[in-house]
């Protein structure tokens, strides 16, 4: 404690500029997590007037969220993925083999009802042995899920012998198409959005309020002094590799409450590549350790936005592809411009 | 009398409204090498990089050459002008050889096509001169730290250089390596070279210096000749006031005696680490003294479980614990400060709060794992104040905050654990003087506390001046031991002669 008037002042001056600089990086802080909010709100906007008035309609909006709820659900897993500085390419594959799996139970007798954990858990079988392969082998994660992207997609297939499995008496199909009717006749959201907000509510609370969401940071921020403060690393991954996967079983059974139906082939094809997208848009950054899952949820609505509003507006199914392949290096160039004004260069 | 190589006269240097040098006159003879010592942040990377030419200085100050004024202007200007700058890190390219990187931007070609036996042939005398022991074919990533900074030399030489100016140049190198590199100055300043050497380390500042320049917040505050070259001169004019108490010990093991909390015995790793054992007593600091490379670091990784033993065990306050991993370690109430804060130990993206808080959050948090976030901000505070951080806030990330703070919040983390024991390496690595002088009083409380503290430095006078006891490693193993007592204090040549196995040539 200063004893005198003299430092007392001479701590003014280097606490003025620390007082500036703690502006200046919460302005950041703001920046980064209101990030593409801006662009959301923006892109709404642009194609309710493209689409003259046609996009803020309750029928509409309806099926941005509905279209928009299963990579919100995915990209949620993805969010703790890459901020431990990972990624999991596989997430496509394992919701295919989850909602063939879920299928295949919801059509035996009596053990009909238990389609949606069977799901759920054999996507969560697939995680656990993907972060095994990451955390106790200690193999990069690209070559592992990019493995499993391949391999889980065999195992999709061998479940229905190659074929699609319907079931139109599947239990729970309200989750699919129905809607929760807030004010009758005039508010209802639908069950697949219901999910997945209550997903991202669960997993903001599981980074900002628990003691595993500070560990997911730390082992994204600098792995080998999360190993040295004591953090047991390999659990952390294994973790969040196993909730990557359990979220993709739930996406499966999501999709297959909404379809009656699962084919190993095609369900699911290229969901990692629009989960990464909105992970990445939503600020988070690849490196690990930097980034939230408010973002994530914008992210995913800016890809539904983008392709609900560019049918709107009629622009063809091949510009749909080059418009989003540009918006996934506009966010990966937006990443690295971010990465500059962090602390760690 | 001999006319000044170099002059600088009133340099200033403003970006925006801060001033990072101010009036700064400088007189560099040739033949004589002349040290600049500051604190981070004194403003010698900026006068360098203006004497580069990459910064251009303040409308109003003059730099001559040899009495010609000259004007920097450009990132090339003070290599044209006679000045080689060899940086901390080395700017060569690892994949290219040793005559490609001297020639690099000034190839010799015929018709576009690389003369490469013609650069080697004109590189060749000036590696013989330096007593290099490779060839200019030599790919650079074969070559040692020490034989890099020959290279950069060579380049320095090659470009005819007349001013050499090096910036902390043994950082990365051995003690071997050191001490060639220390010859090596010595013959270019009999060359007639004019050598600007920046460095932290007194004792080559001791050993090589014809005059000392002492750089603070951007003002010369002085020069100091030969004889006048001490530590107490040196630091009182970096620092700013007389430091009479630098070093801080009043804690006395000998006094105390306390019971032994640390004993590692028989420690091996079947490489660096030979079978070493060492007793920590509470309330004693002891020091652990050796070269680099002498299995130090490396011998506290095993104690701790960051690196797997292959013989011997660890036992606190007399229980053999079993530690595997860093978490057993902090479970046994063992800490480590590691010596490389931004590598192994900071988040520096996360805030101070965070960082301090992240070896007890487990231990805090409510039932299922939901973190306290009124304790973990109290215990923040609390840290902030007892160890005097200074930060705008706890929220602040912690890469944002100068080296010593960041030191002080690593130190918090430990801290928050209570450990039994501490070990510190490399504790005021990069770190201020004012900051290293609230270190040494953090550790002598701690001390006077009843922790059993273990100190790992390479930097002697520190050693003595702080611990009770001093263990010397060599080569992988203990070579000895040496106590402080009331009479005798610690005596830095006989850790020298323990370090280096010089002691065998009296026996």
């Amino acid at each position: 404690m200063p004893d005198d008037g003299a430092s007392a002042k001479a701590a003014t001056a280097p606490g003025l500029a620390a007082a500036q600089e703690t502006r200046r990086q919460r302005t950041r802080l703001l920046i980064r997590s209101a990030g593409m909010l801006p662009v959301l709100v923006l892109l709404c906007f642009g194609f309710h007037l493209l689409s003259d008035g046609r996009f803020f309609t309750a029928q509409n909006l309806g099926i941005v969220v509905q279209q928009a709820a299963v990579n919100t659900v995915l990209a949620a897993g993805m969010t703790f993925v890459i901020l431990t500085g990972g990624i999991d390419l596989s997430v496509g594959s394992i919701l295919a083999a989850s909602a063939m799996a879920g299928l295949i139970v919801s059509k035996l007798p009596d053990v009909g009802a238990l389609w949606l954990p069977a799901a759920v858990l054999a996507g969560a079988a697939f995680g656990i042995l993907n972060g095994g392969f990451i955390a106790l082998l200690r193999l990069p994660p690209f070559i592992v899920t990019l493995g499993s992207l391949t391999a889980v997609r065999g195992v999709a297939r061998l479940l229905g012998a190659d074929t699609t499995v319907f079931n139109s008496e599947i239990p729970y199909a309200f989750i699919g198409n129905g809607s929760l009717t807030l004010v009758p006749g005039v508010l209802s959201i639908p069950w697949l959005w219901v999910i997945a907000l209550l997903v991202i509510l669960v997993f903001w609370l599981v980074l900002r309020r628990t003691v595993l969401g500070v560990h997911i940071y730390a082992v994204g921020g600098n792995e080998s002094a999360a190993r040295l403060a004591g953090i047991k690393v390999w659990a952390v991954l294994i973790f969040v590799y196993g909730v990557s996967g359990l979220l993709a079983g739930l996406g499966g059974a999501m999709q297959a409450a909404r379809l009656y139906a699962a084919n190993g082939l095609q369900l699911g094809q290229s969901y990692e590549l629009d989960a990464i997208t909105a992970v990445i848009l939503g600020g988070t950054s690849f490196v690990g350790g930097i980034g939230s899952i408010w973002g994530t949820l914008v992210g995913a609505l800016i890809i539904a936005v983008l392709s609900n509003g560019l049918i709107l507006t009629g622009v063809s199914d091949v510009w749909q592809y080059v418009i989003k392949g540009l918006v996934i290096i506009g966010a990966v160039a937006l990443d690295r411009y971010r990465l500059q004004g962090s602390a760690r260069t | 009398m001999i006319d000044p190589i170099l002059e600088m006269r009133r340099v200033s240097k403003s970006f925006f409204s801060i001033k990072a040098l101010r009036g700064v006159d400088l007189t560099v003879y040739p033949g004589e090498i002349h040290a600049l010592m500051g604190e981070n942040g004194a403003g010698k990377s900026t006068l360098m990089k203006i004497l580069s030419g990459a910064y251009r200085p303040d409308p109003g100050g003059e730099i001559r050459i040899e009495g010609k004024p000259v004007n920097f202007n450009g990132p090339h200007a003070g290599r044209a002008a006679g000045i080689s700058i060899i940086y901390q890190e080395l700017s060569l390219a690892p994949n290219l050889s040793v005559a490609q990187n001297i020639y690099l931007g000034r190839e010799v070609s015929r018709f576009g096509i690389l003369a490469r036996e013609a650069m080697e042939a004109g590189v060749g005398p000036i590696l013989e001169r330096l007593g290099a022991d490779f060839a200019p074919s030599t790919l650079v990533a074969g070559l040692s730290m020490g034989q890099r900074q020959l290279v950069e030399i060579a380049r320095a030489l090659h470009a005819r250089s007349k001013i050499l100016i090096m910036d902390e140049p043994t950082t990365a190198l051995s003690a071997g390596e050191s001490e060639r590199l220390f010859g090596l100055i010595r013959r270019l300043r009999a060359e007639g070279l004019a050598i600007i050497y920046i460095s932290h380390r007194m004792d080559e500042v001791y050993a090589l210096g014809d005059r000392v320049t002492v750089l603070r917040d951007g003002t010369l505050v002085g020069s100091l000749d030969k004889p006048e070259i001490r530590a107490d001169t040196i630091v009182r004019l970096m620092v700013g006031r007389d430091v009479s108490s630098f070093y801080k010990k009043e804690h006395d093991a000998e006094a105390v005696h306390g019971a032994a909390v640390l004993a590692a015995v028989d420690i091996a790793d079947g490489r660096r680490v030979k079978g070493c054992s060492l007793i920590v007593h509470a309330g004693e600091v002891v020091g652990l003294a050796g070269l680099v490379g002498a299995g130090r670091t490396e011998l506290a990784h095993l104690i701790i479980g960051a690196a797997a033993k292959t013989a011997g065990h660890v036992e606190i306050e007399g229980r053999t614990v079993d530690i595997r991993n860093p978490g057993a370690a902090l479970e046994a109430g063992i800490a480590y400060l590691t010596e490389d804060r931004k590598a192994l130990g900071l988040f520096l993206d996360m805030s101070c709060l965070d960082n301090i808080n992240l070896a007890v959050l487990g231990h805090d948090a409510r039932p299922g794992g939901i973190l306290d976030r009124d304790k973990a901000r109290d215990r923040a505070k609390k840290a902030f104040a007892a160890l005097g951080i200074r930060a705008a806030d706890i929220r602040v990330a912690a890469g944002g905050l100068s080296g010593g703070n960041q030191q002080k919040v690593l130190l918090s983390r430990l801290l928050a654990t209570t450990p039994k024991v501490l070990i510190l390496d490399e504790p005021t690595r990069g770190v201020d003087v004012g900051a290293k002088s609230e270190i040494y009083s953090i550790i002598d409380n701690l001390a006077k506390a009843g922790t059993a503290v273990l100190v790992i430095s390479s930097d002697l006078p520190e050693i003595i001046g702080i611990c009770d006891r001093v263990i010397v490693m060599r080569a992988g193993l203990i070579a000895g031991e040496i106590k402080r007592t009331a009479t005798a204090p610690l005596d830095q040549e006989e850790i020298m002669a323990l370090a280096t196995g010089m002691e065998r040539l009296d026996a």
